[in-house]
Order: C-alpha cells, then structure tokens, then sequence
C-alpha cells in the first residue's frame, strides 16, 4: 500500500500527498518504507525557511511571495507550522487564511503542521514533509515557523535560505534573536516598514550581524537587511531576487544546491534521524515492559535513587549503550 | 476544519467552536471568512481533515451546504464528515440532513455537547 502511496506523491497525487503527511505526523512506521521510495525523487526543490515572531506577518508575506512565485511559472509547497497547546494537545492552525486564496492554484500546496512537542520528533517530521512535496514536484517549499525554541531552529537548518521575519519597536524580539538565531538568518527583514523606528530596528540588526567577525572572510554571505510592507506589497520581489542572490551564493560555495552532495547537512539529518529512532524504540518499549511505573514506585517509596532506576530501565533494552 | 462559506461575516462562533475544539486536544484548521465551497473542499483535502464544520448565519445554506458535499463526492472524499452551526429554519434542517449533513447545531447548543459529538460520532479516516 506504502509504495503505491508513493507513486501517487511522484506523480503529483494531491490526496497521496495529504494523507502521507498526516501518516508522517502521526508517526505510522509504515511511513518509512513510502519515504524510502519518494527519496530518490527528491533534492530538486529550493526550500526557503520564514521565521519570526507571532503577529510579524509571516503567514501574509508567504501569501504574496506565492503570487511572485507563480508569476514566474514556479510551483510552490507551503508548510505553516503552528504550536500545540501545552495544555490540551490541541492546536489551532490558522496561517492557512492568509493564504487560502491560493487554494484553488492547482500549482500551489499548503498544509498546516501542529508542533505537536513530542520528543524533538518535529524536526524529522518536517523534513519528512519537505521530502514529499520535493518529491510532488513542488519548485519552492517555504516553512513557517514561529522562531522559539531548538526545534524550530532546527527546522530553519534544513532551509537553502532562512529569512528572519521582524517588525519596528519590538526589542524584545530583536534580543531574542540575539540570543540564538541569528546565526542561522541568511536574509533579514523588517516587516511593517512604515511603522516608526524600522530605521532604528535596521541599525540594530546591522550591529549585531556586524559584531559577527566570521562574515568578513573571503567568500563569506553577508545577510542584508531589507525593509518591506507586506500587506501592500511593497519589497517582496527584492526579497524574492535577494533569496535568488543566496542560492547563487550557495551554488558557487558548495557547487550545487544539494544538501545530498554536503557532508554536514547529511550528518545532521542522519544524526536525527537516529536519534529520533532510538527514542521512539526506547519509549515504546518502556511501555511495554511497564518497568517505567514499577522504577516511579520505587523511587517515590525511596526504595531507589533515580540514577540507579534510570540504569535498571536502560540497561535491558540497550545493553551497555545506555550506561555510558 | 472550522470553515465559513458565502459571504456572512460574523465568526465569532466559528472562532469560539475552534478553540473549544482545541481545548479539547483537536488540530484545528480555521479557513478564516468568505470561502468559496471550492475552496473549503480544497482546503479539507490538502490538510487531510477528518471533519469539517461549516458556521452560516445569513441564510445561504441550502445552497452552499450541499455544494460542499457535492464537491466532496466529486473528488472522492464524501468520508469527511460535514456538520453545520448557526441559525437554521427547522425545515431546512431536516432539509440538510436529507443531502448528507451529519449533525446540525443551532443557537443554543453547549460546547461540551458539540465537542462529544464528535468524540462519538467521527473517527479518524
């Protein structure tokens, strides 16, 4: 059945294409062997990653960047990535309005994805979902994420270009960048750009891309800053051409745009996966020796310290491995 | 999916639906205002909906609920679930029902209620 899941997502199948992302979602190991079949039609695609914080105007800036795209007879996948409620596992998934005008673009796809917060399993399954709109044929991929936290950092790495999304007057969000990521931003941009202190914002930005000694060696991307009003359309096609500027960039450092051809994106995306794997076995294991409510018990009944436990649970399932 | 069709442009029960559906622990994809039946079905079926619920105050169900239904025949994917909020004439219920929606809820009805309903009555596809 997987494989002929597959051939449909090659051929273009849209409702192949939906349920096998949502099997991936759901984590169906079946998944893997319709993944496997897909992979080597993939690696064509250009992904572009859009992050920043909630309410700078991602969802809308996708939306235009669509119709620039299309303009130029290019394909484009869309994957929105919305939190999960800590609190109920739920999730409302509304970056989809801002787009929904495209729906009935037979060359545009858009599926939103929950976070879902399970065991860094989002990273994996983003990729995942990359895979298969590659594979659908799909010239562009863009991800939205909301740009907190590993994951989602983690999620921009697999991007050709990463665009950092801000707004004038949030400083906050300009320290939280500070903070982690802006050394995976290729491209910033300063949404909202009629909004007072969008200068000021620039300036910040620039100083803080500038303090990063790295960028002035030879050869080396130097992330411009542009300003732009999304809503109107105004500035989304100099980002577009800056995005086409990257790729070049891109292509005379490592020779092509193949993550495939590059040792560190292929460690990085074989380390995840192995690790993701491992958890997954270790969990659903742990589930069904029960021994994980007997080392509970035992520890709340002072019975045992928490190292030892975490010693008697690994051990039988790992062997050394989980010991050291 | 929380959609609403035609041209009302009252979603204040659409978004209250949403989040209760997900305080209950659903994903819930809201389409936002002013949808095209085809762009509802679209919409369902990129994301792999299980349901979809469509919010109408203004008085053009009888056309753009059986259009959505229709479409979804169309495309192979009458297993979605359709179920319809908002205000309704009894006889267009019964009306609605006859053409393939599964449940009506009307002003009145509890959250608690519409959420277990579909607890109940709509398993994943």
């Amino acid at each position: 059945m997987m494989s002929n899941i597959a051939e449909k997502v090659i051929a273009g199948d849209v409702r192949a294409v939906a349920r096998l992302i949502r099997n991936i979602d759901d984590g169906v190991p079946e998944v893997r062997e319709a993944l496997k079949a897909i992979y080597p039609h993939t690696g064509s695609a250009y992904v572009i990653g859009i992050t920043g914080a909630p309410g700078v105007g991602k969802s809308t800036l996708i939306d235009q960047m669509i119709t620039h795209l299309r303009r130029r007879n290019k394909t484009v996948g869309v994957l929105a990535v919305d939190p999960t409620s800590p609190f109920s596992g739920g999730a409302i998934l509304g970056d989809r309005i801002r787009m929904q005008r495209h729906s009935m673009d037979e060359g545009v796809f858009i599926r939103s994805m929950a976070t879902r917060g399970q065991f860094g399993g989002l990273t994996q399954s983003t990729r995942s979902a990359i895979d298969v709109l590659d594979a659908m044929g799909k010239d562009y991929i863009i991800v939205e994420t909301v740009g907190v936290g590993q994951d989602e950092v983690d999620i921009v790495k697999s991007a050709h270009t990463t665009v950092i999304l801000v707004i004038p007057g949030m400083g906050d969000d300009v320290q939280a960048i500070k903070a982690g990521i802006l050394e995976v931003g290729d491209i910033f941009v300063i949404n909202k750009a009629d909004r007072e202190g969008a200068d000021r914002t620039q300036n910040d930005l620039r100083l803080m891309i500038d303090m990063d000694k790295k960028l002035y060696a030879e050869g080396m991307w130097q992330p411009p800053i542009l300003k732009i009003q999304a809503v109107f359309d105004k500035g989304v096609e100099e980002l577009i051409e800056e995005i086409d500027r990257h790729g070049n960039h891109l292509v005379k450092t490592y020779g092509g745009l193949h993550f495939r051809g590059r040792k560190d994106k292929v460690r990085d995306e074989l380390t995840d996966m192995v690790k993701n794997r491992l958890i997954e076995d270790v969990i659903n294991r742990l589930n069904e020796l029960n021994g994980f409510d007997a080392a509970v018990d035992s520890i709340v009944e002072g019975k045992m310290d928490p190292y030892t436990a975490c010693d008697s649970i690994l051990i039988p399932i790992l062997g050394h491995f989980g010991t050291t | 999916m929380v959609a609403k069709p035609g041209l009302d442009g009252h979603d204040r029960g659409a978004r209250i639906i949403a989040r209760a559906y997900r305080d209950a622990g659903f994903e819930v994809v809201y389409t936002g205002l002013h949808q095209t039946p085809e762009e509802i079905v679209e919409a369902a079926i990129q994301e792999d909906v299980d349901m979809i619920g469509l919010s109408s105050l203004a008085g053009a169900h009888k056309y753009l609920f059986p259009r959505v239904l229709e479409l979804l025949r169309e495309k192979g994917a009458e297993d979605i679930v359709v179920c319809g909020g908002g205000i309704f004439p009894d006889e267009d219920i019964e009306m609605l029902k006859k053409e393939g929606v599964k449940e009506i809820f009307t002003p009145g009805s509890k959250l608690e209620e519409i959420v277990q309903w579909v607890d109940e009555n709509v398993q994943p596809r």
